[in-house]
Order: structure tokens, then C-alpha cells, then sequence
């Protein structure tokens, strides 16, 4: 498998439940620039928010195309938290970080000004 | 086994269609769905998407499935399936009371089904993004099978599911020009809109051929219909044709596309009565003529039609007997008692009989069942009896429309057709409920007549295109041997004329023809100068 995995070790401190690994995939279709912004957003989020207790795995629907089938993958770029349960998906740039946060979990919604539930 | 005999109907088209402008129309994928290509002239645009569109529950799903599924094994084109509403296994269930193998198909690598999942709940949005990943997945569904074909069911649950439009939009013109690309036969569903066929537009991506399914019920009885809106580049038929979902998918009631082009038969057939058959000339009916039996209840019509049907099975020709109002074992029962068995004929599948209420289903669908029935069996002979037991079912308009195409159906492929016609009390008898008297070919009426304090029947040719024809009145007699004909009018007359003289007591039998006769003479003039004034 063509993905690329990217981890820290152990950190503490940071917001959320504390101890559990988060294991985030991360959906692309070649390295377009949509993808690249969302690898380096993503990267930059997780280092922020959950140092040392994240996994990033990078799938390339374009070299693993049947790999699209098993998370239901429609639009690109498509972040999935695998973990913690439950499953939830993220699609886009991950430009907007607040809005990336909420849709992570990592922060309510009522954090965020203006953001419906 | 319906499949097979099809072909005969589709091949009377290019007969009509076959001009040079043909030539130069657009590459076509048959759909292999019963009448869909003969409407279109040959099929769905060869590598480019077409828009199937109409309300819940018309057929859309089922007309996708039949796409690929004909596709695949009638044509060798293997196919993809794009589902967003219902997962695989449903998808393979639901179709699998059609006939269809979905899970076989897989197996041989003929068929994917790829259920997409857009669950607006667990999707949240941030900054850009586009579809590639249903294209990736598409993509790669086409390619691992070769598919040569592709059905999306149905597109717009993307609108639900993502919330930024503009970005659904672009990338369905992307979808839409892929597929093209793909070189793939695509049937896109969507759902009917309100004041626009799409509920979102889609009409606007896919130019070249639009298909609009509908699902009406009028007076508690639905009809499905199919209408071709637009087919870029080539011409199609644009009524609204009935179709139908039965055991075998659907069907489409191609036959207003039947034209007035039949090869009339100069063969003749007996028409089970000997003494009819001289006064038809000698020899009976016309091989492929409609005939049309009047006479109010309990004049002997189904009698009549039994003579016919079974000089048919006796010359080992397959009749189908399309009975309204008696069912089978009660048809022979009844006709045992006039001295003909049609038992045997059934027994040896010479004689099939489909007893239907007329009330039980719409036109269009008794049409189709008739359809289906007449090209399962190829009969030489069919009976209606009472035809005019349709009537009760629609609108005059409509009946008689139903009618018309019938007659067309079955001059086409050469079948003789015998319809019985209930004239009720009171009515002019020379007037059928449809109007449809002036499409029949031959035109026999039965009457009771009373005369001393007896009902007596008599038999008329009121007409008989082509052929030299008896203008006499004859009496029509139900004996334990079946139906005789009693002597000439005028004879018979004289008969009398002379038991008067000589005060013999009067026969029943006899009686009854004179009795005839009398009256007779007035009408049988009567009758001539209406046929001079129709034709």
C-alpha cells in the first residue's frame, strides 16, 4: 500500500479525552493542490490539538481506487476519524480550522460563532 | 420465450423507417426492453448518457436494472450499476421477482453494483473539494469489468448529501462529459421536479436523450406510461406509450407505431360453419381479416366462435381465446352442448383460453397482457369475446384507440380475429360500442326476432370486404350438432306460404326461419343502402 503514515509518540495535555490514539485517514486523488492543503492543514491541526497521540494515514485513491468503496468515499479530499468512534468525515481543504475542529469533535459547536449544530 | 418472437415486431420497422436518413443517424445500444427500441428507432444513444426521469415508484430503478441487465446478456456489453438509494443486496432482491441474476451477473463479471452511501449527518464541510472520488470509484468499477455500460440511480441524493451546489454542479457537467469520455451508454435517473422534468435541473447536463416515465390513475385504475422527450439527433415516437412491469420486466406498448403497411392475405378460412362459408363467397374469411359478431345476449355469438375456433384446431392451427364474462371449463361446458368439444384442443395446446374480467385491470394493461400472450403463443386464430366488455374499463376514446391498435396488431402478423359484440336491447344493432365498425373487415349480425310467441334468430352478413357475399337472411339455429343455418329467406317463405295452404303443423325449427324470413326482406334492404352510404 502506496499510503504514507505519519505519527508522533506519546504527548499529554492536549484537548479531548486523554490517552486514546486518533486515527485519522486522509482520502486523495493525487498530489493536486486541494490535497496538498488538506495534508498540510490537517498536520498542522494535529499538532496543535493532539500532540503526539495521532495517526495519519494518506490513502491515494488514484493508486488504491478500490479502497474508495469501503469508506464510502464520494467527494476528495475526505478526512475519516477511524477513531475514536464513531466515524465521522470530514470533507474539503480543511482550510477553515474551526470548522474542521467541530467536524473532529474536538471542539462543540457552540465554541464556534455562528455555526449551526 | 417472449424475447424470441419480439424480433418479428421490431423487424417491421425498418421496412417503414428505411430511408437514407437512417443512415446518417446516431450509433444506438439497443436496451433489449420490450418496445423501448422500437420507439426509439433502435435504442439508447451509443456512448452517451440518457436522463430517465419521472415520480416515485414509475419504474425508473427497474428500467436502469433492465438496461444492464439486457445488456449484459443479450448484447455482451457488461454493465455498472451506481446505486445511491438501496444497497446491493436490496437492489439484487428487489429485481430477482423480474427474473433477474444479479448476484450471477457479478459472479460472471457482467455486472457491478456499487452502493454509494452519502449520509449528510456524518459529513461535515470545510473549504474546497470535488467528486473525484465517485469518479475514481465509477472509474474503476468500468474498467475492472470492461463495462460497456453504466446506470446511475439516482444522482441527486448528491444534493442532499453535500451542501455547496455550486461545487455538486460543476462537477456533474464533469460527470457528465466523463461518461462521454468513457465511451460508456449511460441511463442517469432523477426525480420529477415540480414545472420542470428534474428536481434539480439535471435536464441541463444531459442534451441528448431525456425519457420521461409517469404514473397516473384515472377512474381507480393506474397506467404507466413512457414518453420520449428529446433524443438529440435522431427521430423517436412521441406519444405517451403504455408500459407495464410484469414477471418479465417491463414492456413497452409500442403499437400506435403500427401502420396501415399489413399484407392482405388472399387465403381463405373456413368459418367452422359450412353454410356460412358459402354465404361468404364459398370459402369463409379472409386469412388475417378482423370479423365482428353482433347480436344481443343469447343470440348464439360464442357459438359462433367456437365453430371457428375449432375448424382452426382442426386444421391443427393455434387459436387464443380471450373470454370477459365465462371462464374456461364453463366455455366448454356450454359448447359441449351444442355438439363441440374444444376439450381435446386444449389438451393438445392447439387452444388456450385467458378468462380475465375486463374490470380487473386498465386498457393498457389487458393490451399489454394480450400482447405478451399472443407472442408467447403465435396463434393463427383469436377470439374477444365479448370485445366490447372493454368498454366498461376507460373512456370511449380510449377503448376505441385500444381497439384500433389490436385490429393493427394482429392484421401485422397475418392472425384472423374474430370479436363478438353484445348489443344490448334497444340500441341500433347495426352499430357497435366502439364505433369500430368501420375497421372490421367482416360484419355478421345475429337477431332475435319475435313472432308468434316465439324468439327466433336469424343471421345477416351485413358486410364482407372483398369478396362476393351473401345479402340473405338467414336462420340461425343452435342444434345439439352445432350451428345450422336455415334456408334462404325468401325459400323459406314460400315454405310457409304453402303449410298455410295445406294447414300442415309447423316445425320449431321451421317456424322459427320463416319467421326470419318475414321480417327480413325490410332489413336486408335496409342493410344495403346503409352500406352504400357508409362506403
Amino acid at each position: 500500500m502506496s499510503s504514507s503514515s505519519d505519527s508522533a509518540g506519546t504527548g499529554n495535555g492536549a484537548r479531548g479525552s486523554a490517552g486514546e490514539v486518533w486515527e485519522l485517514r486522509l482520502y486523495v486523488a493525487g498530489q493536486t493542490p486541494k490535497s496538498l492543503a488538506a495534508f498540510t492543514n490537517l498536520k498542522k491541526l494535529c499538532e496543535e490539538h493532539l500532540p503526539g497521540r495521532y495517526q495519519i494515514e494518506v490513502v491515494d485513491l488514484l493508486e488504491n481506487p478500490q479502497l474508495a468503496a469501503g469508506d464510502q468515499i464520494v467527494a476528495i479530499p475526505t478526512l475519516v476519524r477511524k477513531l475514536p468512534e464513531p466515524l465521522r468525515k470530514i470533507v474539503g481543504d480543511l482550510s477553515n480550522a474551526a470548522r474542521t475542529l467541530v467536524g473532529l469533535q474536538l471542539r462543540t459547536p457552540s465554541q464556534v460563532e455562528g455555526r449551526r449544530p | 420465450m417472449s424475447k424470441s418472437t419480439r424480433t418479428e415486431v421490431i423487424e417491421t420497422q425498418p421496412r417503414r423507417r428505411g430511408t437514407s436518413r437512417e443512415r446518417v443517424q446516431l450509433p444506438k445500444a439497443q436496451s433489449g426492453i420490450e418496445g423501448l427500441d422500437e420507439i426509439t428507432g433502435g435504442g439508447l444513444p451509443r456512448g452517451r448518457p440518457t436522463l430517465v426521469c419521472g415520480t416515485a415508484g414509475c419504474g425508473k430503478t427497474l428500467l436502469a436494472m433492465e438496461f444492464l441487465v439486457r445488456g449484459a446478456t443479450q448484447f455482451g456489453e457488461p454493465g455498472v450499476f451506481v446505486a445511491f438509494e438501496e444497497t446491493a443486496e436490496e437492489i439484487a432482491q428487489n429485481v430477482a421477482s423480474l427474473g433477474f441474476d444479479v448476484e450471477d451477473l457479478i459472479a460472471r463479471k457482467l455486472l457491478v453494483v456499487d452502493y454509494v452511501r452519502v449520509e449528510r449527518h456524518e459529513i461535515e464541510e470545510t473549504g474546497d473539494y470535488d467528486l473525484e472520488g465517485l469518479f475514481v470509484r465509477m472509474g474503476h468499477a468500468i474498467d475492472s469489468i470492461g463495462a460497456k455500460r453504466v446506470a446511475v440511480d439516482t444522482l441527486e441524493v448528491l444534493f442532499s448529501g453535500f451542501s455547496d451546489a455550486a461545487i455538486l454542479r460543476a462537477e456533474l457537467r464533469r460527470l457528465f462529459r466523463w461518461l462521454k469520455e468513457k465511451r460508456v451508454t449511460a441511463v442517469i435517473t432523477a426525480e420529477r421536479g415540480q414545472g420542470s422534468l428534474t428536481r434539480h435541473g439535471l435536464e441541463e447536463y444531459v442534451s441528448d436523450c431525456v425519457i420521461l416515465l409517469d404514473h397516473r390513475v384515472i377512474d381507480q385504475i393506474s397506467t404507466r406510461r413512457l414518453r420520449v422527450v428529446k433524443y438529440r439527433g435522431t427521430t423517436h415516437g412521441t406519444n405517451e406509450y403504455p408500459f407495464l412491469i410484469d414477471a418479465d420486466g417491463l414492456s413497452i406498448l409500442p403499437i400506435t407505431s403500427v401502420g396501415l403497411e399489413h399484407a392482405a392475405s388472399s387465403a381463405r378460412i373456413s368459418s367452422g360453419v359450412q353454410a356460412l362459408d358459402q354465404m361468404l363467397g364459398g370459402e369463409g374469411y379472409y386469412r388475417g381479416s378482423t370479423v365482428m359478431v353482433s347480436g344481443t345476449a343469447g343470440t348464439g355469438k360464442t357459438s359462433l366462435a367456437a365453430h371457428f375456433v375449432d375448424a382452426a384446431c382442426r386444421r391443427g392451427e393455434k387459436s387464443l381465446y380471450f373470454s370477459f364474462e365465462e371462464s374456461p371449463s364453463q366455455i366448454l361446458r356450454n359448447m359441449r352442448s351444442i355438439g363441440i368439444d374444444l376439450e381435446p384442443w386444449v389438451a393438445k395446446d392447439l387452444l388456450r383460453f385467458h378468462s380475465v374480467r375486463a374490470t380487473l385491470h386498465g386498457l393498457e394493461t389487458h393490451l399489454t397482457t394480450l400482447h405478451k400472450l399472443t407472442q408467447a403463443f403465435s396463434p393463427d386464430v383469436v377470439v374477444f369475446d365479448p370485445f366490447d366488455s372493454l368498454d366498461h374499463v376507460g373512456t370511449l376514446r380510449d377503448t376505441t384507440s385500444m381497439m384500433i391498435r389490436l385490429i393493427d396488431f394482429y392484421k401485422a402478423q397475418s392472425v384472423t380475429t374474430l370479436l363478438t359484440n353484445l348489443t344490448t336491447g334497444g340500441t341500433a344493432l347495426e352499430g357497435s360500442g366502439m364505433a369500430i365498425s368501420s375497421l372490421v373487415d367482416t360484419w355478421l349480425v345475429i337477431r332475435n326476432l319475435e313472432s308468434d310467441s316465439e324468439r327466433n334468430r336469424s343471421l345477416t352478413i351485413v358486410k364482407s370486404r372483398g369478396m362476393a357475399h351473401s345479402n340473405q337472411i338467414r336462420g340461425f339455429l343452435l342444434t345439439s350438432r352445432g350451428v345450422c343455418l336455415g334456408p334462404v329467406a325468401a325459400e323459406s317463405q314460400r315454405h310457409a306460404a304453402l303449410r298455410a295452404a295445406t294447414d300442415e303443423p309447423v316445425s320449431r325449427s321451421e317456424r322459427a326461419v320463416s319467421a326470419g324470413g318475414g321480417n327480413g326482406r325490410v332489413r336486408s334492404s335496409r342493410t344495403r343502402k346503409g352500406q352504400r352510404a357508409r362506403s
